[in-house]
């Protein structure tokens, strides 16, 4: 009984990390970006890597950075951090739905360090409940990528051809895409919600007054809006969407 | 600028960033039944991830149109259900070689 749910674990982790490939390897080449920003902003090599470290997150930590480099209050740190990560908070939210009820507080205390936009999108793709080793093994290959890309951007810079980064980034959004698409074959509902996301994504996007909002705080006004009115529209019985 | 003040912003951002992921997994425990915040909890991962990915990958791809062939090769495999694996690795390798031979 104890060895099969070992052998379980082991398996969500192994099959997570799997997972995790293309995140780190996404993350390496964004945190690349971002550990030559972080040295240009005035932050040692060592103050890059622990930010990237206990921040994982790439919106946040490039907003952050013009924060740092231009001095200003932490008041201001701290709301723009609010906002522009406020998406992982609904992310949260959908998350512990999907975590059996029974999961114990150190399991909750632990994950949270791992969510973000890639580990959110690959963990609520699974079908079922969600194992926490699902997660922690996704994270354990995500980190290395995100804290070795910045260390290696902010350490040496331009090594890389700029193709090979810039290419690399591309990863990030196949997984995206890859995550996405097959909800839309499954269901008709996810597919109005797709199109309708990136019909105002793309609005708040060029469109005057809606284009000066951040990156990260369009997203969640995004979110809120699209997802707000299907949920409106179409809302969900208890057995659904498991 | 200062050593110490640099290690605080760091503190600060690393902090709230993380009250903003734990808050909502440790308080919500239980199982959510009302209908309209299921079906929006459901549905935010989809828009997120849409959002996120249009028009940045576009926008962010070395030209728009090694960006534009990057995403339809990615939709396309997707379709055929090759694997999250597969998908971002030739949808990032298709990039590169627009750019190497084509740009």
């Amino acid at each position: 009984m104890m060895k099969t749910s070992f052998l379980r674990k082991l398996s969500y982790l192994a099959r997570g990390m799997y997972a995790g490939i293309p995140i780190g390897l996404g993350y390496f080449a964004v945190s690349f970006a971002f550990g030559i920003k972080a040295r240009a902003a005035g932050l040692s090599a060592t103050q890059a890597f622990v930010l990237s470290g206990s921040n994982l997150t790439s919106a946040g930590q490039f907003a952050g950075l013009a924060v740092i480099q231009g001095m200003g209050a932490l008041a201001t740190l701290a709301l723009t951090q609010l906002i522009i990560n406020l998406r992982y908070c609904l992310m949260s939210c959908a998350l512990s739905q999907k975590l059996s009820p029974e999961t114990p507080f150190f399991h909750r205390f632990l994950m949270a360090c791992g969510v973000t936009d890639e580990i959110f999108g690959v963990s609520v793709s699974v079908k079922g409940a969600l194992s926490p080793y699902y997660l922690y093994g996704q994270t354990m290959v995500a980190w290395p990528g995100w804290v070795l890309g910045t260390l290696t951007g902010a350490l040496a810079g331009d090594i890389l051809p700029s193709s090979i980064t810039s290419a690399l980034g591309m990863a990030l959004y196949g997984m995206f895409i890859a995550i996405v698409i097959p909800a839309v074959r499954e269901e008709r509902k996810v597919l109005f919600v797709v199109i309708a996301a990136a019909i105002t994504s793309l609005c708040f996007t060029y469109l005057s007054p809606f284009s000066s909002l951040s990156p990260g705080l369009r997203i969640v006004v995004v979110t809120f809006l699209v997802a707000g009115a299907a949920a409106i529209l179409s809302p969900m019985r208890s057995e659904e969407g498991k | 600028m200062e050593g110490h003040s640099i290690w605080l912003y760091i503190a600060v951002m690393a902090g709230v960033t993380y009250a903003i992921r734990v808050l909502p997994l440790v308080l919500l425990r239980k199982e959510i039944k009302q209908a309209h915040i299921r079906a929006f909890l459901y549905y935010v991962p989809y828009v997120t991830l849409t959002a996120m990915t249009i028009p940045a990958a576009i926008t962010d791809a070395p030209t728009v149109w090694s960006g534009c062939v990057g995403v339809t090769v990615a939709i396309l495999l997707a379709l055929r259900g090759v694997s999250l694996v597969l998908v971002a690795a030739i949808a990032s390798l298709s990039v590169w070689l627009i750019e190497c031979f084509v740009a």
